[in-house]
């Protein structure tokens, strides 16, 4: 029970199928508080399913969340709702809300859900915009706006619900090279204020500096784990290993 | 015999106040179609198969029945069997509008449809219920896109509302063809009675073109380039 205490959040045995196909077999995930888990593999692997799992933007066929101790009931629509106001996501291609102001994006939502005033909610998205470094952009609209900008409204919008873990569904594969290092940069700046966040990336910058532990998935299954220093140190014939070997060549290959 | 001219300046009023009359019955409908159009769609999109079954059978009847067929079920039969007693003008308006309100929904779940899923995920993620997801973030947007569709139902539900006088509502044909009858003039009133349905037809259509630049959101580009 000692475990207990410190795991923010807890998955277990989640399964997930669509038709026939089997997304998600029996995949277990346990974060404690300021870790930073990096989710790698292959496409088609089941990273975003998973990622969508523990949030119920997928509600999982089965398996268990726990979050703070409270576990969550799957057919209650209320126990979904309160688990997504804590769980933060952040999606590939941004999703911001197309017809509202980069502030809008992040009142809407403090407003809506979080009840605050008017004042209140600008405040604090306007704070949230500083923290990302794009206050000068809060009155423009997501299609006045840079894929890299789009991102830092998208992190500052999730930030501004106080989630006590991110989500993050590969944040820098939509982005033109040259922008990706602005977004890599707030991330980097919220693992240092202790985030607990699970990412999945092909980023190789963050999975070797930030992650604490590397989960590699592949078929619906978590086919390793392990911290990086582990799995990625020399000699070490591990998948992951194979894998962020490829990813390395291709961006020497793009350098 | 009266020259054609003159019996159209002679009836000009009286068409123009049966235009006022058109106008009511088409802006009536046109919100009633906006309404039952728009729950009609969140239904058929979000709703569970019940809701859908039933909404589906909604929009077969009314695509599948002529206007006309429809406004003599209601007013002489269905109206009349509940014991209700509505005018003529009500009747066409209440029929035009959940007529209209089967075409609306089909144009407004297509607009859902079109909008990335994202859009509903992001405001799930962030703790919003369906419902304030739906009002606060797809609605404001499948509204705006919706508006050239809302515009060409607009110039049809208009002309539709020429069949009110197959039930004696007083509107612009119901009294073209009064004083068209009584004059003979029958080409000179039936070409200002078009005059005018067209004049109608543009005036609307341009209104709701200001409308959709007026709420277009900033950077995204109306003209496909």
């Amino acid at each position: 029970m000692n475990n207990d205490r410190h795991a923010i959040l807890k998955c277990t045995n989640i399964c997930k199928s669509y038709d026939d196909q089997t997304i998600l077999h029996n995949v277990s995930v346990e974060l404690t508080k300021g870790e930073i888990k990096a989710l790698i593999g292959p496409s088609g692997g089941g990273k975003s399913t998973l990622l969508q799992c523990i949030n119920c933007l997928v509600v999982p066929d089965y398996g268990e969340i726990v979050i703070e101790g409270h576990p969550i009931d799957l057919n209650r629509k209320q126990d979904l709702y309160r688990l997504r106001q804590q769980v933060g996501m952040i999606f590939q291609d941004f999703n911001l809300f197309d017809h509202l102001t980069a502030l809008d994006n992040i009142t809407v939502a403090l407003r809506k859900v979080r009840k605050l005033d008017k004042a209140g909610a600008r405040n604090r998205a306007m704070l949230e915009l500083e923290q990302v470094g794009i206050a000068d952009k809060a009155s423009l609209y997501p299609a006045q706006l840079s894929g890299g900008q789009k991102q830092r409204v998208a992190i500052a919008r999730a930030l501004a619900m106080d989630p006590k873990i991110l989500l993050l569904d590969e944040p820098t594969s939509a982005l033109d090279p040259t922008l990706i290092g602005e977004v890599i940069a707030v991330i980097k700046g919220l693992a240092d204020k202790g985030m607990t966040m699970i990412m999945a990336t092909h980023q190789i910058s963050l999975i070797n500096n930030i992650a604490s532990d590397i989960l590699f998935m592949k078929k619906g299954r978590i086919v390793e784990q392990g911290p990086p220093s582990m799995l990625l140190g020399c000699g070490n014939h591990s998948r992951s290993q194979g894998f962020c070997d490829q990813l390395n060549d291709l961006s020497a290959m793009e350098g | 015999m009266p020259t054609a001219i003159s019996v159209v300046i002679d009836a000009l009023p009286y068409l123009l106040q049966g235009s006022l009359l058109t106008a009511g019955i088409v802006i009536a409908a046109m919100f009633i179609g906006l309404v039952i159009g728009t729950f009609m769609a969140v239904g058929l999109v979000y709703g569970n198969k019940i809701v859908r079954f039933l909404l589906t059978g909604y929009l077969w009847i009314f695509r599948g029945i002529p206007v006309v067929v429809l406004l003599f079920l209601f007013y002489f039969g269905i109206f009349n069997f509940l014991g209700l007693q509505f005018s003529a003008f009500t009747a066409v308006t209440i029929v035009l509008g959940m007529t209209t309100g089967a075409y609306q929904a089909n144009i407004f779940k297509g607009a859902i449809l079109s909008l990335p899923r994202g859009q509903f995920k992001a405001a799930s993620g962030l703790g919003m219920t369906d419902g304030q997801a739906i009002r606060c973030i797809i609605l404001p947007q499948i509204l705006r896109l919706s508006i050239p569709a809302w515009s060409n139902e607009f110039s049809i539900i208009l002309k539709d509302s020429a069949l009110a006088f197959v039930i004696g509502a007083p509107e612009i044909m119901a009294r073209t063809q009064f004083v068209a009858s009584r004059t003979y003039q029958h080409l000179a009133m039936y070409i200002t009675a078009g005059i005018i349905y067209f004049i109608l037809t543009w005036a609307g259509v341009m209104a709701l073109r200001k409308l959709e630049q007026h709420v277009r959101i900033p950077g995204y580009s109306t003209n496909g380039s």
